[in-house]
């Protein structure tokens, strides 16, 4: 390290301890052995809300991907039960370890996600942690003032309480085949007066924090925030998708999405606080190619390569909690230990995973993070599963190539065409896709779904017929 | 030493040709695919010379042993002849030949073939008959072993085992194999080689050429002690030791007798006075056996379709009514494929794809079809012509698949997609192999749209189009067979 290098650590260093608050807590009971080395040594790291003062643990925790009692997420096992017991326990755990921000939304889960949500929240005391839970009015069902509102007092019903703590219009950006972006905003939130209508539960204490989270068309992200110049609203927050990929490449990825670095910092220059969700890319940067995992663990051999992505997400001034939907106990360990307290990333690291989000970005996987809002397809595909198939089997260096009469060729042939039977019923697979295009207004990374299923089911077709 | 040497050989050509009735896994048909070729009645119809000659050649040298050693049928009926052996020592004594019965079912099985008549040709022919049993009854077992190992390697991540669908192909075809079994069964365990001796079509046959056979089983009198163990244990109820006679028309050479004799007095070898016997009686019985048992495990085998919440149900395709049944590429013609056919199901059974399974239809009866409820016949697959041994499907190239014109693609206006459901799709041309589908517009009752047109000069019948079509539980595109398949 030169002496710019160092000098520039240190005041990384300083940057961060000035944020950090004692959470008072004793670490010791952390399990050392999920931990790196460098991290996990000391308290939660946290940041301050201008609005409110709030002191909101970096780490937040996402109620999207909870464990199902037959095992993994309801992705795994659409028609399995919640497992409340480990949500309880997890949910312990976070709050034990200083986190103290969930985010949920009435459609998380099939539905379920506030409900656990509430029941493992309630057994704590309700000034001890901040609620952010979303106004999803996708369906047009939905969008009347009546339907809205139901759906907002349902969210305090089902989490237990007479307050959120930060409330977001969920999703705003997104059109659908009848209504361009603006059409669509107006249609969810301001034809039927449900923004005002906020606005006024606002005043009157039943919510703190009033913001939005952004997919989609940069035109009413800009909107909103000039809407939040000329004082017409307030945004206490907004939510954002970032991480080192989506940073400089979300546009090069998908053309109609806008870069997070855009997104930052046009809400840095205003000072709205940032929660930032998509940290990991739906998990895809935990899992990288032995490339790039080893450039990683060249630098930090004990360092998971997940935690690049949470130092990365955490670091930018002006962040307020990043989220992580984490499914297992051994997650949520980790993640606490990455942000106990956050390492901020140093300039020279920051250049190192731009280079890694370069070589991530030529990968050319497809850009899905198993939201799962594209579900259930119509015709019954699993889209979700078959792209993240064909992720994982381009990011684990696992498809075919070469000489098609090598013998490696022919294993890995064999092993991709078997895998993605085991993967997905052979009725759920690409080639079932009749490019009805119902799916495309759901996605809210903006993927052109059936054009990249066919694109797999060629593949799949051309490998088959080998 | 002769029965030693028949029960090895019996061993391996049962393990070889249950193998190769189960497993298509391990492409086991290509190095035990013989097994099935040199069956007598498949040969036949084959017109394979080589193998028919041999077996008549060998019948004249040795006597039957083709029905000891080769029939899978026969060394099946040996099996519960010895089981019932076991229950019941020195159970047989000399029957007479029975002459009417057996040359009137074998007048019966020729004419039935001349006229292809495919009920009683399938009925009756052997190793066919065992096919059937293994692929109704063994396979699903077998698969559920297999299935069992697929997930033990998807869990350990390794690539060897793949899950494969079990299925009740036919019903009628799974309640005639119980049947058979059953029977067969009852019969060799009570009367050892009873129905080679007056039904089987190829015992028949065989007999004519056995009576003249020139190694065969001889009584030498100067040791014989009339203890009479010789007849008590011959299966095929072939020994008169009172009178000193064997006969070599129901003789199947496995040596039981050889053995059982401790004086010596039987020996196997040359003897160029040739014996005429007098006939059998047989005895036929409760063909209606177990019919109530067979129902309810043809409803076992069925596999569970999992359904989940988050993702949408998917209705189970139903086979259209087709006017012509689809055969298999490399069947020539509907009429050639049931004349030739013994409805063995060594194609069913391979079937990587889930298209063949045996037809229900009277007059095809047990032969196989082709439907696309499961999968369609994909263009690189060309398994049931390399593993029927009969001829009905005559061995085909990839390339010379893509020539072959089993069928042609039916538009079924009412079920589409785009017209019932209002959305574009097109998934039928997309997928089409040959590209016989083209989009073309159509002025649908909301304005224009896109619905396939079939050109029925490129259309091959493989039913990608019927088997991808999104429409449930009838496709919107079908194949219908071509009585005869064109070649362009």
């Amino acid at each position: 390290m030169d002496r710019r290098d160092f000098i520039k650590h240190i005041g990384g260093a300083a940057v961060a301890t000035s944020v950090v608050l004692s959470a008072c807590k004793s670490s010791n009971d952390k399990p050392k052995a999920l931990e790196g080395i460098l991290d996990g040594q000391g308290e939660m790291t946290y940041r301050t809300n201008p609005n409110t003062g709030d002191k909101v643990s970096i780490l937040g925790y996402g109620m999207m991907r909870l464990p199902v009692e037959e095992g993994g997420t309801l992705r795994d096992h659409p028609n399995s039960p919640i497992d409340q017991e480990l949500v309880n326990q997890e949910i312990d755990y976070a709050l034990e370890h200083g986190m103290n921000y969930f985010d949920t939304s009435p459609v998380y889960c099939k539905g379920m996600s506030e409900r656990a949500t509430g029941i493992a929240l309630a057994r704590h005391p309700r000034n001890s942690y901040y609620i952010a839970t979303k106004l999803s009015n996708f369906s047009p069902s939905t969008w009347s003032t009546e339907a809205s509102k139901a759906m907002f007092e349902n969210s305090l019903k089902e989490l237990q309480t007479d307050y959120i703590d930060y409330l977001l219009l969920h999703s705003v950006g997104g059109e659908s085949k009848e209504l361009n972006s603006t059409e669509m905003f107006n249609a969810r939130y301001m034809d039927n007066g449900i923004l005002d209508w906020l606005v006024e539960q606002k005043a009157a204490g039943r919510i703190r924090n009033l913001g939005f989270s952004f997919h989609g068309d940069p035109k009413i992200f800009d909107m909103l925030l000039q809407w939040h110049d000329e004082g017409r609203y307030h945004w206490d927050f907004v939510q954002i998708q970032m991480n080192y990929v989506d940073w400089n490449y979300a546009h090069v990825i998908e053309p109609e999405n806008v870069n997070a670095s855009y997104l930052y910092e046009e809400l840095h220059r205003r000072g709205i606080p940032g929660v930032i969700m998509e940290p990991l890319l739906g998990g895809r940067l935990a899992s990288l190619p032995d490339y790039i995992v080893k450039q990683m663990q060249e630098r930090e051999p004990e360092t998971p390569v997940a935690r690049w992505a949470f130092r990365y997400a955490g670091t930018p001034e002006g962040i307020l909690t990043v989220l992580s939907g984490m499914t297992y106990m051994e997650h949520l360990v980790q993640n606490v230990a990455t942000y106990s307290p956050l390492r901020p990333i140093t300039p020279e690291e920051d250049e190192f995973l731009m280079k890694v989000a370069e070589e991530f970005v030529e990968l050319k996987t497809v850009p899905c993070t198993s939201c799962n809002y594209c579900m259930p397809c119509h015709y019954g595909l699993n889209i979700p599963v078959i792209f993240s198939y064909y992720n994982a089997c381009i990011t684990e260096g696992k498809m075919p190539a070469g000489n098609t009469e090598a013998r490696e060729y022919q294993e890995a042939r064999k092993r991709f065409l078997i895998g993605y039977d085991r993967n997905v019923p052979s009725l759920r697979q690409a080639s079932h896709c009749i490019g009805c295009n119902q799916c495309v207004e759901h996605c809210p990374q903006k993927i052109n779904i059936p054009e990249e299923l066919h694109r797999i089911d060629d593949y799949v077709e051309q490998l088959k017929r080998q | 030493m002769l029965r030693k040497i028949r029960i090895c050989l019996q061993i391996i050509m049962m393990a070889l040709v249950t193998l190769l009735m189960l497993s298509m896994g391990f492409r086991v048909h290509l190095w035990a695919g013989w097994v099935a070729k040199i069956q007598f009645l498949p040969a036949f119809l084959a017109f394979n010379t080589v193998v028919v000659s041999l077996i008549g050649f060998a019948t004249l040298f040795f006597g039957r042993i083709y029905c000891s050693v080769v029939c899978p049928l026969g060394i099946m009926q040996d099996f519960f002849s010895w089981l019932g052996g076991k229950a019941k020592k020195n159970r047989f004594s000399y029957a007479k030949e029975n002459r009417v019965l057996r040359y009137g079912f074998f007048a019966i099985f020729v004419i039935a073939m001349i006229f292809g008549f495919a009920p009683l040709t399938t009925l009756l022919a052997p190793y066919s008959a065992y096919g059937r049993i293994v692929n109704s009854l063994f396979k699903p077992l077998y698969d559920l072993l297999n299935n069992w190992l697929a997930s033990m390697d998807a869990a350990h991540d390794r690539y060897n085992f793949t899950e494969v669908q079990i299925w009740t192909r036919s019903v009628t075809t799974f309640v005639v194999a119980v049947l058979t079994l059953l029977i067969l069964a009852f019969l060799a365990w009570r009367k050892g080689r009873v129905y080679c001796n007056s039904i089987c079509p190829v015992g028949t046959f065989l007999s004519f050429i056995s009576r003249f056979s020139l190694l065969r089983v001889r009584f030498d009198k100067d040791n014989c002690k009339n203890c009479g163990m010789c007849e008590k244990n011959c299966k095929a109820q072939a020994i008169d030791f009172k009178n000193g006679k064997v006969d070599y028309s129901r003789c199947v050479v496995c040596g039981d007798c050889l053995d059982k004799c401790k004086f010596d007095a039987l020996k196997y070898g040359r003897d160029l006075s040739a014996f005429k016997s007098k006939p059998v009686d047989t005895e036929r019985r409760a063909f209606f056996v177990g019919a109530a048992v067979a129902g309810t495990t043809a409803a076992m085998a069925q596999t569970q379709m999992k359904v989940d919440g988050g993702l949408a149900v998917i209705e189970d395709k139903k086979a259209p009514k087709r006017q012509t049944p689809v055969t298999p590429p490399g069947s020539v013609s509907a009429r050639h494929f049931q004349k030739h056919c013994t409805a063995c199901q060594l194609c069913v059974s391979g079937c990587p794809n889930n298209v063949l399974r045996p037809s229900t239809d009277f007059q095809h009866f047990m032969q196989p079809v082709m439907s696309f409820e499961r999968g369609y016949c994909r263009p690189e697959c060309t398994r049931c012509s390399e593993v029927c041994p009969t001829g009905a499907i005559k061995t085909i190239t990839r390339e010379e698949k893509t020539a072959i014109h089993a069928g042609h693609a039916v538009w079924v206006k009412e079920n589409c997609v785009v017209l019932t459901d209002g959305v574009s799709c097109g998934n039928c041309a997309r997928h089409c192999p040959t590209g016989a589908i083209q989009m073309v517009d159509y002025a649908g009752p909301n304005g224009t749209v896109q619905v396939p047109a079939v050109d029925e000069n490129k259309c091959i019948g493989c039913g990608a189009c019927e088997h991808l079509c999104p429409a449930r539980p009838f496709s919107a595109i079908y194949v219908e067979g071509n009585e005869m398949h064109q070649i362009k």
